[in-house]
């Protein structure tokens, strides 16, 4: 077996040194109806590297790459290009075999690049301060919702009709399970201004999105506003992080906590996770927040160098007080953000968001040149909601015969028998014109 | 190399200083390259990507638009590549030498599992794509499963979560709705938790609404059965207990069965923290324990790596009585042999508590662990966990003389010591831990489990060799010596490694998180 290094002869000798007759004397305390007598039934011994990775690689080519043709599948996760060196920068085995950096005397080069990082998120976001991450864009969402109540004492959170329906439901679940009342206004392609009609004096937060799951853009602002009169806080979601390189980010609108998802820089599409949670905050509310922080100091020599800090609002530390039970978070993801983000540079995602812009406003305008077809979403980034004029599900699974992966129906997010015939599309920097042709051909053929 | 001159030296002596070791120009160390932050440099303005020039064409924001720009310094490749090659050599890693974390399960990451998650069929298909499309990523879904139930007998595995602790939150939250369905979710509020457990167990507890109430630890580490037992008859409102087994001691909980069988009796759940299945994997079966619910750190166990504090994974085991409750989505095979995913809209999942995150789990951590598990096989497997506790084992044979075993007898897989053996000599566990950063070696867990005093709790893991272990053992027992003897340059530690001792009290009193232009001094917080 390549992995284990001990030999049969290093075994006994051990045995010997440690006074036990074999290993089963370790043993000793399960409960003898509980010891498993022989080999693992059921499952196959071990093999060599060969014969694994064809194994995986059957299993893989049986999948439809986003790399491979026509493809405009984005609500939450969206086909970007890597630069190569953020790949290799992660594959360092510094970077990836290391545990969370508990002994910052050896653990610099986490802490700085963290450090990095929540520069960059904070300044990306326009907020105060970041976190070392969170699992993904959902879960920041739900710990928003959580630290919102935390910070007003109440527990009422409402969320727009255009949140990401997969971050709705796990908010619910997360809130729910501490009691906490969750409102869920009714899908709508451009109706996060609704939120200030469901504000009431006992509500912790408002929970709207820009870009939203329908690609629109809103300026939260006046929700905002309002929740503030109210003594209520905003949480302003994204799930495009590369939009904000373009449209109001959550600290120019007048949010309390921002939270995102960070997946789109830096990290590949991987069918849904590993992602990274982007979670941001003013600075009053820096002490109510969820997950790892890494701050500045110096060591006994007075050189600076980077600590995890506040831990005291960790579960580690404050176990049943803690703010949050996360433990894990996404680490090599942040790596991977702010290593493209090192890259590109605020003028590098500035251009970036202008060229996924221009494609989708590419897209939209041939989408709209076939007969029947309306864009919904009034002001877009790269990612927009369209009517068909047959049920949305026949016409992507007709697209799909073409090669065409054509966007997510609006119905599989949504409860049966809404936006049947509604269809969201994206474009990145990655769609070719040759790819939007191809569509709107595909499109005109079948409707 | 010295950036601010207002730290507080800890330390009488500076081993390096009194080596004669010149003060450099550049900051730099001999190998060990000074790097500043990627704010501290010229590229303000500057990007190292070449992409090409929009086409000015109309914008479709309605009007709406970012005001200031983003301001963040972008690096050319080589710079970049330099910068992060840098800082990763301030990375104490795995692949470097033994990282005895207990715990964590340190063990060596096979990079032909890298390779196998970067396969474009894994890493570039969408969560959203038809299902016809990703019948490959679906049925290894499925296939990973098979060998989570099959090792750990139990009939029903949730795949959503994203770590140990999510894994949690997901076990604990199947079992919120099976009180909720019993109609007793009002009447049963009260978990208990060992005062051994991890932090996550309490703090998941409470993140679902329950109480937590502590259970003491016997002399011998284990659950102390008295104190379960007359807590059960005091008690009429259980909702289950989180135990971690093998527990945070590395013994295994011998008396499991029957703390299963009277948790059940008082109408509870047993939720079992499977942080430390490497040490049972293929020698015992968590479902003949009575357990309803056990989370796998697919980032310990099956070896994905821990990549500086994440991605983890942490799919959760379910018993038949809480597999109906299991989080959407799942994945189910179809009487053709096509692969489903079932989501909210389906029947199947009636019962189900819901969605706890976005998409369908930590995909690209399943490959990871399916080819680990296809590498090792079931023998290897076996041998891999017989050989975790032999190495443990073997540690603290080594290291029994020099140190206090906080237990009498063998451990499972990871050695538990306490800081008896120093006695009031003034020097602590976390002096040991730094005097084992200039020896080479990450340090073992200190101050954990709670139950024991100055805890030091060491995980060698499976991949160490012999002679590893011995060159650890031989660095550690010196260590261990001097604190015991009152070495003072113990509180000094460490003199070698890239920075000396950090002020955390420092860090956490005046938090400053991010860079902030010198010109705007940094802002303190409140």
């Amino acid at each position: 077996m390549r992995y284990l290094p001990l030999t049969p002869e290093d075994r006994a000798a051990m045995l010997q040194r440690i006074g036990a007759s074999s290993v089963d004397a370790f043993y000793d305390g399960v409960p003898a109806e509980a010891r498993l007598p022989g080999p693992i039934e059921g499952l196959p011994d071990h093999q060599g590297e060969l014969a694994v990775e064809r194994h995986l690689s059957n299993l893989a080519i049986r999948n439809r790459t986003a790399g491979e043709g026509p493809f405009f599948v984005g609500c939450g996760a969206y086909k970007h290009h890597v630069p190569a060196t953020v790949d290799h920068i992660i594959q360092r085995s510094e970077f990836l075999t290391t545990y969370t950096p508990y002994q910052p005397e050896i653990a610099q080069g986490t802490l700085q690049s963290l450090f990095e990082f929540q520069t960059q998120v904070a300044e990306l976001t326009a907020m105060d301060v970041a976190n070392a991450s969170m699992y993904d864009g959902s879960t920041s969402c739900a710990e928003a919702a959580l630290m919102a109540c935390r910070v007003t004492k109440r527990r009422r959170v409402v969320l727009s009709g255009g949140v990401h329906p997969h971050y709705v439901a796990a908010t619910k679940t997360l809130c729910e399970a501490q009691g906490i009342e969750v409102v869920a206004l009714p899908a709508a392609i451009d109706g996060e201004a609704a939120l200030i009609e469901a504000l009431s004096d006992d509500t912790a937060c408002l929970i709207g999105q820009s870009p939203n799951v329908f690609g629109t853009v809103s300026d939260l602002s006046p929700v905002a506003e309002a929740a503030h009169d109210k003594g209520a806080l905003l949480v302003s979601v994204f799930t495009e992080a590369v939009s904000l390189g373009m449209v109001p980010p959550p600290g120019e609108m007048g949010a309390d906590i921002a939270a995102g998802e960070g997946q789109s820089i830096g990290n590949a599409l991987n069918f849904g996770g590993p992602y990274v949670g982007l979670f941001a905050a003013t600075q009053k509310l820096m002490r109510q927040m969820p997950g790892r922080l890494c701050g500045e100091t110096v060591d006994a020599d007075g050189d600076r160098g980077y600590v995890l800090t506040l831990s005291t609002r960790e579960q580690h530390i404050r176990r049943d007080k803690a703010t949050s039970n996360i433990c894990t978070n996404s680490g090599l993801c942040a790596l991977a953000f702010t290593a493209h983000m090192t890259l590109l540079g605020g003028a590098g995602l500035t251009r970036l968001a202008e060229l996924n812009h221009e494609a989708a406003g590419s897209l939209a305008e041939a989408l709209e040149s076939v007969p029947g077809v309306e864009i919904l979403t009034p002001r877009f980034f790269n990612e927009f909601a369209f009517r068909t004029p047959v049920n949305a599900e026949a016409v992507l699974a007709m697209l799909e015969e073409r090669g065409i992966l054509g966007g997510v129906r609006a119905s599989r997010l949504l409860p049966a028998g809404v936006m049947d015939d509604v269809i969201i599309a994206a474009a990145t920097e990655c769609t070719q014109e040759a790819d939007i042709a191809a569509y709107a051909d595909g499109l005109r053929e079948v409707v | 190399m010295t950036m601010n001159s207002t730290g507080r030296p800890t330390a009488p002596t500076d081993i390096a200083a009194a080596a004669g070791a010149p003060e450099t120009v550049s900051g730099s160390r001999g190998l060990l390259q000074h790097e500043p932050l990627i704010f501290e440099t010229d590229r303000w303005g500057k990007t190292g990507v070449d992409l090409p020039a929009p086409r000015g064409r109309e914008d479709r924001l309605g009007g709406l638009a970012r005001k200031s720009a983003v301001d963040l310094p972008g690096l050319s490749e080589p710079q970049a590549v330099r910068h992060y090659v840098r800082l990763s050599q301030r990375n104490y890693a795995i692949d470097l030498g033994l990282f005895p974390l207990g715990s964590c399960t340190m063990k060596h990451n096979p990079r032909l599992n890298e390779r196998m998650a970067r396969l474009p069929g894994f890493a570039d298909i969408h969560p959203m794509q038809p299902q016809s499309t990703v019948q490959g990523a679906l049925g290894l879904i499925d296939e990973l499963a098979g060998w989570l139930k099959t090792l750990t007998g139990m009939p029903a595995v949730a795949m959503s979560p994203k770590a140990g602790a999510h894994g949690e939150l997901c076990g604990m939250l199947a079992i919120r709705k099976a009180l909720e369905v019993r109609g007793e979710l009002e009447t049963r509020r009260r978990v208990l938790v060992p005062a051994s457990a991890h932090g996550t167990n309490p703090a998941t507890a409470i993140q679902c609404g329950f109480t937590v109430d502590e259970i003491g630890a016997g002399k011998d580490g284990l659950v102390d059965m008295e104190a379960l037992r007359v807590k059960l008859e005091e008690t009429d409102d259980i909702a289950g207990i989180m135990l971690t087994n093998p527990n945070t001691c590395g013994l295994f909980e011998r008396d499991i069965r029957e703390i299963a069988d009277l948790i059940h009796e008082a109408g509870g759940y047993f939720y079992c923290d499977g942080a430390n299945f490497n040490a049972i994997m293929g020698r015992v079966r968590p479902g003949d324990l009575g357990i309803d619910a056990m989370h796998i750190n697919l980032h310990k166990t099956f070896s994905t790596p821990h990549g500086g504090g994440g991605p983890g994974s942490g799919p959760t085991v379910l018993s038949d009585a809480l597999a109906a409750f299991a989080p959407v989505p799942f994945v189910s095979q179809e009487e053709d042999g096509g692969f489903m995913l079932v989501e909210e809209d389906r029947r199947e999942a009636a019962h189900s508590f819901g969605r706890m995150v976005a998409f369908h789990g930590q995909m690209g951590m399943f490959v990871r662990a399916l080819s680990y598990m296809l590498s090792h096989g079931a023998d290897g497997l076996k041998q891999a966990g017989e050989d975790a506790v032999l190495n443990a084992n073997y540690v603290q044979a080594r290291l029994k003389e020099v140190m206090s075993p906080a237990f009498d007898g063998f451990c499972m897989h990871e050695a538990l010591f306490s800081d008896d053996f120093l006695g009031d000599n003034g020097i602590e566990t976390v002096d040991i831990a730094k005097g084992l950063l200039d020896e080479g070696y990450h340090p073992m867990t200190m101050y954990f489990p709670l139950v024991v005093h100055g805890a030091m709790l060491l995980e060698p893991t499976e991949t160490e060799s012999r002679a590893e272990l011995d060159r650890f053992c031989d660095a550690l027992a010196d260590v261990a010596r001097r604190a015991k003897a009152g070495d003072e340059t113990l509180k000094g530690a460490p003199y070698l490694a890239p920075l000396r001792r950090l002020d955390e009290t420092r860090a956490a009193r005046k938090p400053v998180l991010k860079w902030s232009p010198p010109a705007r001094e940094s802002v303190a917080a409140e």
